[in-house]
């Protein structure tokens, strides 16, 4: 795990996205390709803007219940909640400039 | 700054010339792509790839090729390019707004998976219909799930999902597949795979999430819903040419020519590797032969 990233689990995750800070959920796994594209971009951004956003990585092979409560689908889906709500959902990998263009228009 | 050579693409064709070219002190840049890796960063175990007995996955090869690029001083740059210029040397290559010039080009940039292009695919993508079994095959267990395609992938990926879904169904618009006689018979035989043959398939249904498929007997003409939550392609893939359009020659396919048993393609300065320009091998260690066949061309070109 990356330095400016937080693990998440299905035990922390509703205190993690409940946090005062807006809160991007990576949804992940070891064996996903395109998963791993996604770790240099989200923790750069997760050191970027340290302090007005948090970025919470969630390995779905063990966390198998929150992905299923999300339904998601189809990984790498990234979900922007606020106040433990969800805001936006991006299925698929991004570039980090398209990350913050995404971002950028929920978080100030 | 003009480069010596600049490389488009990052699977096993663009890394395996960036280590030559590296090698023979050209300083390659390397343009990976938001696919960085290529298709093997979408499959599990590659049983195939001379040099592993036991099989290696698929990512960790392409890991290992990009950090023996990086080590001979490969420059990586990792976004998508969005436009060249092949009308004069140096060539052009943007990044977005960001432009680079170099002597010589290499482009590997393979191929992806083709789409149906029939409603519903695209809306519903990541919401059940997916293109790469092996990664979204774990959200399926114990579904209904349907595949499309006759090729040996599509029979391989049937039978992976098999580990998932509690049953698999093939959609085959003819009679039989095209798809080697051991891989076929693997799947007909299997328990959980039904085929269904003479089928196309007219619209993925859902609101939010994959509910079925609309599918066609194409000797009955009869149309009827097909009960699915997840909906797989597996019919082949397109070339990556788009941006060479106009600016090279590519066979009727979109694949792009290349002269004899070179790389050269029509331009001269310009070489091609890989996926993007065969349709026939489509391996991992053809395209790594043909990425070594284009950087020592490219170093004969540049003397």
């Amino acid at each position: 795990m990356g330095q400016n990233t937080v693990k998440g689990t299905d035990a922390t995750f509703v205190e993690l996205i409940g946090s005062s800070l807006p809160t991007l959920v990576d949804f992940w796994a070891e064996w996903c390709g395109p998963c791993k594209m996604m770790d240099g971009p989200l923790e750069e951004i997760a050191g970027d803007r340290a302090g007005t956003l948090q970025i919470v990585k969630l390995n779905v092979d063990e966390n198998p219940s929150t992905a299923m409560q999300f339904g998601v689908m189809s990984i790498p889906t990234m979900i922007i909640f606020q106040g433990g709500e969800e805001k936006k959902r991006l299925v698929g990998a991004r570039s980090k400039a398209q990350l913050e263009a995404e971002i950028d228009s929920f978080v100030s | 700054m003009t480069e010596k050579v600049l490389i488009i693409g990052s699977g096993p064709a663009g890394l395996t010339a960036a280590i030559y070219a590296a090698r023979a002190d050209l300083k390659p840049l390397m343009i990976e792509g938001m696919e960085r890796g290529g298709q093997l960063m979408l499959t599990t175990e590659v049983e195939n790839y001379p040099g592993f007995p036991e099989g290696i996955m698929g990512p960790e090869l392409m890991d290992g090729m990009r950090k023996q690029a990086e080590r001979f001083g490969t420059r990586i740059v990792s976004s998508d390019v969005t436009k060249v210029d092949l009308s004069e040397r140096p060539f052009k290559v943007w990044v977005g707004e960001e432009l680079h010039e170099s002597e010589a080009l290499i482009i590997s940039t393979g191929a992806s998976a083709r789409w149906l292009g029939i409603p519903g695919e695209s809306r519903l993508r990541g919401y059940g219909v997916s293109a790469c079994a092996t990664c979204d095959g774990f959200f399926f267990r114990d579904r209904e799930i349907a595949i499309v395609g006759g090729g040996d992938s599509a029979m391989e990926e049937a039978i992976f999902l098999t580990k998932f879904a509690s049953k698999v169904t093939i959609l085959h618009r003819r009679d039989e597949f095209r798809a080697s006689k051991i891989m076929a018979q693997r799947a007909i035989d299997h328990p959980k795979i039904e085929v269904l043959w003479n089928t196309t398939i007219e619209e993925v249904l859902g609101d939010d999430l994959v509910t079925g498929l609309r599918v066609r007997n194409v000797l009955t003409e009869e149309e009827s819903v097909l009960p699915v939550e997840g909906f797989f392609l597996a019919i082949g893939h397109d070339p990556n040419t788009k941006i060479f359009q106009g600016q090279l020659d590519l066979d009727s396919s979109e694949y792009i020519s290349t002269e004899g048993g070179s790389t050269e393609t029509s331009v001269e300065g310009v070489f091609a590797a890989g996926d993007v320009v065969d349709h026939y091998y489509q391996q991992a260690v053809t395209a790594a032969g043909m990425g070594c066949q284009a950087a020592i061309d490219v170093e004969h070109w540049l003397d």
